[in-house]
């Protein structure tokens, strides 16, 4: 039997007196792989939220990774967290730090050792193509380069579920396929991986199982 | 030469591999986002303050011991003339008193000063070596039994045996001088209390607006997978160097301040006069306060940070 990574039941999120999702159930197993779309405004941004424990469910059951998020203590939260990866449409890159030292953090927050590290990075940073833009900090690197770092970071530490919000938003055509081998490779590997996006040309390259919302709900999801 | 190099680097490289982070490290960006400058100067202030005051609650704790166990506390009994002969008993005059005085069961202790004590007693009023061919009178230091009768009878039977003999009965100003000193003694503590209070509230205020400041940095380490502990450290390690840095800065700034102080009390309490040599004259528990103000103030900012940055983290989930 697969194990599921993901598993919401009847899940619903609020924000403030708003009620953003509603009424969400779906698994993702091992190693799935799943485009997240809808309209703007659809509750896509909120659900990667939740499934990056970014916020708990208001209601229904969450289990990721294996967890009952809802009675998991917030203690045992963190461990969970550096196991999914998450590309921001906005990068969130911190910017005192260098290409390098961002891409690094996740790797530092689990306490690898520095070598290790160095290795890890510099690798990473040669195969999204920033070998050459290792020391520079985000301001001085381009909307494209700034995602293609986000992107390093969040994959860095080989996260069992990845998440991703636009990622090819700044991307150029070839970077953008890059990506999709990227994902696809991380898939085969086993990584579980959402990402939404708006891009139909890139779906439709790259055709996968997707979770469909509007207004907050779950219209339609492919098995 | 090459190979010497070589494995120069290598040594280097495994070092840096087995470190967990890079030296330096500042992934918060904290060196810049939590009050480098200001953090240091508050607390500098609050430890100049803190020494000030601990100097005041040992001194006045020193004062008081003085004033209590000293001769100057004792009931003191002066005899001018003291080697002339007794007008009632073919003693000196001095022998007669003391021997009236051990013979008056209200009495405790009776001990005729060395000439050497009542220097000592004098040199606050009058400087040392001043009494030198002054006709100085006896004192003689008497302790009175608690409970028992009053002095006022033997009183009376000392004029008659050495008329001039001057009965100083210490006791309701070395109480008021004992309740002042402890007044200034509890008061310091109070300051010191204060001051320490208002040092915790500094590192609150400076830690939470490093927190509002570096906001967007902290929470996406900890949707990295940050523990609170993880950030509370980072912040508390930052706010325990500026914490000890201003606390070591205002202890060192209130010393010229202390010895000025010192080398003006040292004539009162017999001391050190020699302003050159006021840091002997400081007393050892000062010293030790002193030396423990900055790691007091360091402990303050470690504690105050990891209890401020928990509380901010813990609404997250």
């Amino acid at each position: 039997m697969n194990t599921a990574v993901v598993r919401l039941d009847g899940v619903a999120l609020e924000v403030g007196a708003q009620r953003v999702l509603r009424d969400i159930s779906l698994g993702i197993p091992r190693g799935g792989f799943r485009w997240l779309l809808g309209p703007s405004g659809a509750g896509k941004t909120s659900l990667l939220r939740l499934l990056h424990l970014e916020v708990r469910p208001s209601e229904g059951r969450m289990e990721l990774l294996g967890r009952d998020i809802g009675a998991a203590p917030r203690a045992a939260l963190p461990q969970l967290r550096r196991r999914i990866g998450m590309v921001f449409q906005d990068f969130r890159l911190l910017p005192h730090l260098s290409a390098f030292d961002n891409v690094a953090l996740p790797l530092r927050l689990a306490g690898r050792p520095e070598g290790q590290v160095q290795a890890d990075v510099g690798e990473m940073l040669a195969w999204v193509g920033l070998r050459a833009r290792t020391h520079c900090h985000p301001a001085e690197l381009s909307g494209g380069e700034q995602q293609r770092v986000a992107i390093a970071r969040a994959v860095i530490n080989r996260p069992d579920l990845l998440l991703a919000d636009e990622p090819t938003g700044n991307l150029d055509d070839a970077q953008a396929q890059r990506l999709m081998l990227l994902l696809g490779e991380l898939s085969r590997l086993g990584t579980t991986i959402v990402v939404a996006t708006h891009n139909d040309l890139i779906v439709a390259r790259h055709p996968a199982p997707a979770l469909r919302l509007a207004t907050g709900r779950l219209v339609s999801a492919d098995a | 030469m090459r190979d010497v190099e070589a494995r120069r680097e290598r040594a280097a490289a495994a070092r840096r591999a087995r470190r967990l982070r890079p030296a330096g490290s500042d992934d918060l960006g904290l060196r810049r986002g939590f009050a480098g400058k200001l953090l240091p100067f508050l607390v500098a202030a609050m430890a100049f303050l803190a020494s000030l005051a601990l100097a005041g609650a040992i001194a006045a704790a020193g004062f008081s011991r003085q004033w209590q166990q000293g001769p100057a506390a004792a009931l003191t009994i002066q005899v001018p003339n003291p080697s002339a002969k007794a007008t009632d008993a073919p003693q000196s005059r001095l022998d007669r008193v003391v021997a009236l005085l051990r013979g008056s069961p209200g009495i405790a202790q009776v001990r005729a000063l060395s000439h050497a004590e009542i220097q000592k007693l004098l040199q606050p009023w009058l400087g040392s070596g001043a009494t030198d061919g002054l006709a100085l009178p006896a004192v003689v230091a008497v302790r009175e039994r608690d409970g028992g009768p009053a002095l006022g009878v033997v009183t009376a039977e000392l004029q008659a045996a050495a008329p001039g003999t001057l009965v100083d009965s210490h006791g309701d100003w070395t109480r008021r001088i004992a309740t002042l000193a402890h007044s200034i003694q509890a008061l310091a503590w109070a300051m010191l209390a204060l001051v320490m209070g208002v040092a915790t509230a500094v590192v609150t205020i400076a830690t939470r607006a490093g927190l509002v400041q570096r906001r967007d940095a902290v929470l996406l380490v900890h949707g990295l997978g940050a523990t609170d502990g993880d950030i509370a450290r980072r912040f508390a390690a930052r706010a325990t160097r500026l914490a000890f840095l201003g606390g070591f800065g205002g202890t060192v700034a209130a010393l010229p301040v202390l010895g000025i102080l010192a080398a003006l009390a040292a004539p009162i309490v017999g001391g050190i006069a020699d302003p050159a040599a006021w840091m002997p004259s400081l007393p050892r528990g000062l010293w030790v306060g002193l030396v423990a103000i900055p790691v007091i103030c360091a402990g303050i900012g470690f504690a105050t940070a990891q209890v401020t940055v928990r509380a901010w983290l813990r609404p997250l989930p």
